[in-house]
């Protein structure tokens, strides 16, 4: 058993990080902290968890949020799908394995990776809407939201969702506010099975090499740990019996990455936009300088008088 | 200018150019352009982020773009529909485009076919305003997080987020060139003199159709289609 997180103290403690703390800010450039917080991160095992839905019921709790009643479409997905107010979702697979001939129930916790490079903070144009504190978390400052929908497009794993009662940008925050005062994300606490765990990164990275050699122990050789390097690892991570098919979980990216098209966009494409502009208008500053004015003479208002026949 | 054109001793003829509702037309095109590149420039570039306090902040920017786009595109469609048939090409535009380098020198407009209503530049302005502000209207759509909804409801089509990636691409794309574009517009309005008069009061000289669009002239002339003016120099 993973040693749980004690229960806070009666007492009110100073948050342990804020804005002294962040490493990036969207739409902004900040100086990094001189010392980096203990990274930290949230580990989902999935061969432990049971899919009770504590973690989904928890985060609504915590966070004060209100899912609307659904509709069963004969699945165990409730709700459908991440929403503005479901900020972690649980998806369900049966998955028949060809190797053993066994029905598996792959049950994968969804929500935010808190990537160590996020894709929606990279596509953000509003400044402070998104912003990355030292210690890994990923968190959006909804003051600052404007509910352009671009961490949608930037985001390598669909997670953000937009409002259409605020139309602000919603997902989850890993509890920064809970990780502030000592304690660990609300989804963590209310987990039965230790499923899910939260401590530094490098104690989760520990903790998960001791479940994944019990997975091998048991059979599955291809267990291993989700931390994808395409975003340069995450602070949300899954121990997979399936590592080498990320995909089998509810379409987990196998590959994550910022897509090519955003990066383009919110890289070179910038400054090549600025630059068309900057040199149009500079032509036509060049252009009059050098012709001067297109003037209309007085021979061709004479002409022209001459060719209406009228006296001139 | 029409001190210059108009003035001296004489009067002068004048030819309407653009038509009350064509001006209005044209006029609520042009305003909500320049909102939309300051609204669109505010989200394109963080240093620019600041345009959007024209506006009353980010968020009224973002619920606000969409909308102003809305107003373009249907003043943008009576525009071409207006215009339409004096922009297809013709071949005396291969002649002027082969000629280029006299268009742009001031004076040197003697070796120039003579024109109808607009030249190939104008034209060229026309025709890519049209394929960009349709392209914009599109991708636009595609990035409207409040109203995609109705489109997607009304079209029964649901934009993956891969598209609408690219949308967000073409979207900056097409209006980097629709702006350069207006700038080529708007200094070709200022650069030839006498031009803007045609947009503001609905008339250009006799002189200046003599010397930019003779063939339109000659044409305003036969159907009588001139003012025998009485513009004094004052004016």
């Amino acid at each position: 058993m993973f040693p749980p997180i004690p229960n806070p103290t009666a007492q009110s403690a100073a948050a342990k990080f804020g804005e002294a703390d962040l490493l990036r800010r969207s739409a902004s450039t900040v100086t990094p902290p001189a010392k980096r917080q203990t990274e930290v991160a949230k580990l989902i095992d999935v061969s432990k968890c049971i899919g009770c839905k504590a973690c989904q019921t928890a985060c609504l709790e915590w966070n004060e949020l209100h899912e609307d009643i659904g509709v069963n479409v004969g699945v165990y997905d409730n709700p459908h799908d991440l929403t503005p107010n479901s900020w972690t979702l649980m998806r369900f697979t049966e998955y028949e394995n060809p190797r053993s001939g066994n029905l598996e129930w792959l049950i994968r916790k969804d929500g935010c990776m808190h990537c160590e490079d996020p894709g929606c903070l990279k596509a953000c144009p509003a400044p402070g809407a998104i912003v990355q504190y030292s210690n890994g978390i990923v968190d959006f400052i909804h003051e600052n939201c404007i509910g352009c929908g671009y961490c949608v497009k930037g985001c390598p794993f669909n997670i953000p969702r937009i409002s259409q009662v605020d139309h602000k940008a919603y997902k989850c925050t890993l509890c920064s506010d809970r990780v502030a005062v000592g304690q660990g994300p609300a989804c963590q606490k209310a987990c039965p099975t230790q499923a899910i765990v939260f401590g530094s990164k490098d104690d989760m990275k520990q903790w998960a090499d001791k479940r994944i050699a019990d997975l091998k122990s048991r059979g599955f050789d291809k267990a291993g740990l989700y931390d994808p390097p395409g975003v340069g690892g995450t602070h949300v991570m899954y121990v997979l019996h399936h590592a080498d098919e990320p995909h089998l979980y509810a379409g987990l990216p196998d590959t994550p990455r910022i897509s090519p098209v955003v990066e383009a966009w919110k890289g070179v494409g910038k400054y090549a936009g600025m630059a068309v502009i900057a040199l149009t208008a500079a032509a036509g500053v060049v252009h009059h300088i050098l012709q001067g004015a297109n003037r209309v003479s007085e021979t061709d208002e004479e002409n022209a008088d001459r060719l209406a026949g009228g006296k001139s | 200018m029409s001190d210059q054109t108009q003035g001296g001793a004489h009067e002068h003829i004048r030819v309407p150019r653009y038509s009350g509702s064509a001006r209005i037309n044209h006029w609520i095109v042009a305003i909500s352009f320049v909102l939309l590149l300051l609204s669109g420039l505010s989200l394109f570039h963080p240093s620019l982020f600041w345009l959007s306090g024209l506006f009353g902040g980010g968020a009224t920017v973002r619920w606000l773009h969409p909308w102003i786009g809305v107003v373009l595109v249907i003043g943008f469609i009576g525009l071409f529909v207006r215009f339409f048939w004096q922009n297809l090409p013709e071949i005396t535009d291969f002649v002027w485009l082969a000629r280029i380098r006299h268009v742009l020198r001031a004076n040197d407009e003697n070796y120039l076919p003579e024109l109808g209503k607009y030249n190939a530049g104008q034209k060229f302005v026309f025709w890519s305003q049209t394929i960009l502000v349709g392209t914009l209207f599109v991708t636009g759509v595609g990035l409207w997080e409040a109203g995609l909804g109705y489109f997607e409801t009304t079209l029964g089509f649901k934009a993956s987020i891969e598209q609408k990636r690219w949308a967000a691409v073409i979207h900056a794309s097409a209006a980097v060139l629709a702006i350069a574009i207006w700038i080529i517009h708007v200094y070709a309005a200022i650069w030839v003199r006498g031009t803007i008069s045609a947009m503001t009061r609905g008339f250009v000289t006799g002189g200046w159709g003599w010397r930019h669009h003779r063939k339109w002239l000659r044409k305003e002339v036969g159907r009588g289609h001139i003012e025998r003016s009485r513009v004094t120099a004052a004016e």
